[in-house]
């Protein structure tokens, strides 16, 4: 056992580590992304990827969804702590991998090249809704849509191809069938 | 069509109507049209603080001994920082406080004005919840709000930062009340269930070993959630034991009672703690002071919890009954559902428990509280104990600084009712005692209020004294005088191989003299065979006093779980210690 040179207790096992989204509905006013931003960073917890947009104009209501990483009680926590949140209007949490979930993060790909690059880069997309933004004699900007796994491969194999930017977005997720989050 | 009122009007009115009596605070560039505004509202009475942080802590206790929000007014920049320690002390303690802070122009946020800070976000992490107002329409909605959050749920600090402009525009005034949808810190309502109650019972007929461990919770539930914990532990016949903050809920002089649990609580309290198969946690939230080593924490026991806050629930413990529930409520209905089953348990259940209750017993016999006393020099303990034999038949308000000094009040000052126990417990804040008596004086016109302080402690928030001399707050700061920061002291002692780096306070004031230069009675007790009779003379003096009480410098306070251990390995005494630091420091 190490021994500590504290009057704090040291530190017991550490459960395995999950990755969850949550989505979070608040009201969209100033402050709110730093409120939930700050809980994580404040607690240590870990944010890998977010996407905030207002989802209800007339209530306006933003729809936040959270990437993050931790023990299950670490995530119940993250659960009850932003249910505690005075804007926070109701949580919704899913495992990675869960069946009956959508998830999808977009990106933008700036590719310079000739048209016989161009017609490579497209045929490596062409499973993830490729869309050709913009098109001129050097260059291209694609849109596509994957997941973020399969977007980290793109942007690895594109490197090859002429890519010199990229942009992408945090996750965005909906349940599948007729259910909504409850 | 309402008369339009200004924001300055606007916030008095929404105070009204909240009805609060006293305001704690400070004036500043950016807070004077409320001030301005004061002289037209009779029924308010604001007390002019000489540090923010000491309004603040006034506010906490005022509330904490009273039950109602405490309100703090401060001005822009350094105002609000200064509140930040007190609002922080707040939130750890689950105190409800509403700060108004002003705040530079709406035009000039953002241009690093004079006085200007982020206050917002500089108190985000540290209140429920706060409000930049930027329309004078929304202040009074926000106002009440900021009540509403402040004092329901698990209660906590709020604060509502108004620019001056805002103060000065006109707008319209309404009382909202009950705008918020989520009551329970998350959960919208909760009915408690008889399936929750009858699992409980179930827990209760089944354990022969059970404790149980209550928290601030009770108190901060109100004096009923006392009246019914009571009546739960004598229709039980259980031990029970309480968290730093949750004494005085229970009789600390009851025999059912085992004393403080914790770092340093009592042998009996953590040993029925760790061998215990039913624990009733009760308002409590398993801070690490109480749980030491988690992997350990009572290995062989049902755990019950009972928590307004569903964060507060499996954060560091799990448990086996989970009910998220204000104690008033459940244990009302827990009292009613088990006496409509359960009419004779107390006499069924005696031998259940009786060898439980003998193993306690033994424990109780290692009288883990004790020390060696001395003829020459004041023991800390023992000036305590008399403080408490002295003041306790009469209805005394404690509050205490952070250290040493703190454990020992808890310790040896038995307490019999809620709401009488201030201090700084999840922050640990040095200097609260003293603005806090403050508070808790001006709640309770007439009592007696102690502040039990260290020297070190006190001189961190001394400047309050002028505070209580304006008001004729004939509050009592009872220092124990060891010239050491001495729970400093002691840990460098313990675990930095006697290395005593900076913990020792040269050139402290002659705290007599201090108290005379303030308007204030200075009082200096050096030996044992003065200190009932110096002790008198404070309690008679209907003024501040400030008791420079001069103790053993090199007191330790015992008993101790030793950092990293379960609650079955404490420390009694000094002899001890000794002994470990030979086994090859398993402490250190």
């Amino acid at each position: 056992m190490p021994k500590s040179r504290s009057a704090y207790s040291i530190p017991g096992k550490i459960g395995k580590i999950e990755r969850h989204i949550i989505v979070v509905w608040v009201d969209n006013e100033a402050g709110v992304l730093a409120r939930i931003a700050g809980l994580f960073s404040g607690r240590g917890y870990n944010i890998e990827s977010l996407a905030v947009a207002e989802v209800d104009k007339k209530k306006h209501i933003s729809r936040i969804t959270i990437v993050t990483e931790g023990t299950p009680q670490v995530i119940e926590q993250i659960n009850l702590q932003l249910k505690k949140l005075v804007p926070v209007h109701k949580v919704a949490d899913f495992k990675r991998g869960e069946k009956d979930i959508l998830f999808r993060e977009l990106a933008l790909f700036k590719i310079l090249g000739n048209s016989k690059k161009v017609e490579k880069v497209k045929k490596i997309c062409r499973k993830y809704n490729p869309v050709i933004l913009d098109k001129t004699n050097k260059s291209i900007v694609i849109q596509v849509t994957a997941l973020r796994a399969e977007i980290d491969k793109l942007a690895l194999d594109l490197k090859t191809l002429g890519l010199i930017s990229t942009s992408r977005t945090g996750a965005v997720a909906m349940t599948k069938g007729p259910k909504i989050f409850n | 069509m309402p008369r339009l009122l200004s924001g300055a009007e606007i916030v008095f009115k929404a105070l009204e109507d909240q009805k609060v009596e006293y305001i704690f605070g400070y004036p500043g560039g950016a807070v004077l049209p409320i001030y301005d505004e004061l002289k037209n509202h009779k029924s308010i009475k604001h007390i002019l603080a000489r540090h923010e942080q000491g309004a603040g802590h006034s506010a906490e206790g005022y509330a904490r001994s009273s039950g109602k929000p405490g309100v703090l007014l401060v001005t822009s920049g350094p105002g609000a920082t200064n509140a930040v320690t007190a609002l922080t002390d707040a939130y750890m303690d689950s105190i409800p406080l509403v700060c108004i802070s002003g705040q530079v122009p709406t035009h000039l946020i953002g241009t690093d004005a004079f006085q200007e800070c982020d206050t917002t976000g500089i108190t985000r992490p540290c209140t429920k919840h706060n409000w930049l107002v930027k329309d004078v329409n929304d202040l009074a909605k926000i106002l009440h709000l900021a009540f509403e959050v402040a004092s329901t749920g698990r209660p906590g600090p709020v604060l509502v930062d108004i620019p001056k402009d805002i103060q000065f525009k006109k707008g319209k005034y309404k009382f909202f009340k009950n705008t918020l949808k989520k009551k329970l810190n998350g959960k919208t309502t909760h009915k408690i269930s008889n399936i929750e109650l009858d699992k409980f019972i179930d827990l209760i007929k089944r354990s022969s070993k059970p404790i149980f461990y209550t928290g601030g919770g009770v108190i901060n539930s109100g004096p009923e959630a006392s009246k019914y914990l009571r009546e739960l532990v004598s229709l039980t016949g259980f031990p029970i034991t309480s968290t730093l903050q949750g004494l005085g809920a229970y009789p600390g002089d009851d025999q059912q009672f085992l004393g403080m649990l914790g770092m340093h609580g009592t042998y009996e309290a953590n040993n029925a703690m760790h061998d215990c198969d039913l624990m009733i946690n009760i308002g409590a939230r398993f801070d690490d002071r109480i749980t030491g080593k988690v992997d350990e924490f009572s290995p062989g026991s049902k755990k019950i919890h009972v928590d307004i806050d569903p964060s507060s629930i499996g954060k560091n413990i799990k448990v086996d009954l989970a009910i998220v529930s204000d104690v008033t409520e459940l244990l009302k209905s827990l009292i009613k559902r088990f006496k409509e089953k359960n009419k004779n348990f107390v006499n069924s259940n005696k031998q259940k428990t009786s060898k439980w209750w003998e193993q306690i017993e033994k424990w109780r016999e290692k009288k883990s509280l004790n020390f060696i006393n001395s003829d020459k020099v004041i023991k800390p303990q023992h000036a305590v104990k008399r403080l408490y034999e002295l003041t306790k038949k009469k209805d005394t308000f404690i509050t205490t600084e952070v250290g040493q000094h703190q454990m020992w009040a808890a310790q040896h000052y038995k307490f019999s009712k809620p709401n009488r126990w201030m201090t700084s417990g999840g922050l640990g804040t040095m200097g609260y005692g003293l603005p806090a008596a403050i508070g808790v004086q001006i709640a309770n016109p007439g009592k007696l209020v102690v502040d039990i302080a260290g020297e070190a402690s006190v001189l961190m928030t001394m400047q309050e004294m002028s505070t209580a001399v304006q008001y004729r707050l004939p509050i009592k700061i009872f220092i124990l005088n060891n010239e050491y920061m001495g729970m400093v002291r002691q840990w460098q002692e313990l675990l930095h191989e006697k290395n005593y780096s900076e913990s020792y306070t040269a050139a402290l004031p002659d705290f007599v003299k201090l108290a005379e230069s303030y308007g204030c009675v200075g009082i200096r007790a050096k030996t044992p065979n003065e200190l009932d009779e110096k002790i008198n003379e404070m309690i008679s003096i209907d003024k501040p006093v400030i008791f420079d009480c001069v103790v053993d410098k090199a007191e330790n306070c015992f008993p101790m779980i030793p950092s990293g251990k379960p609650h079955n390995q404490m420390i009694l005494g000094p002899e001890e210690e000794e002994e470990i630091s030979e086994e090859g420091k398993i402490l250190v």
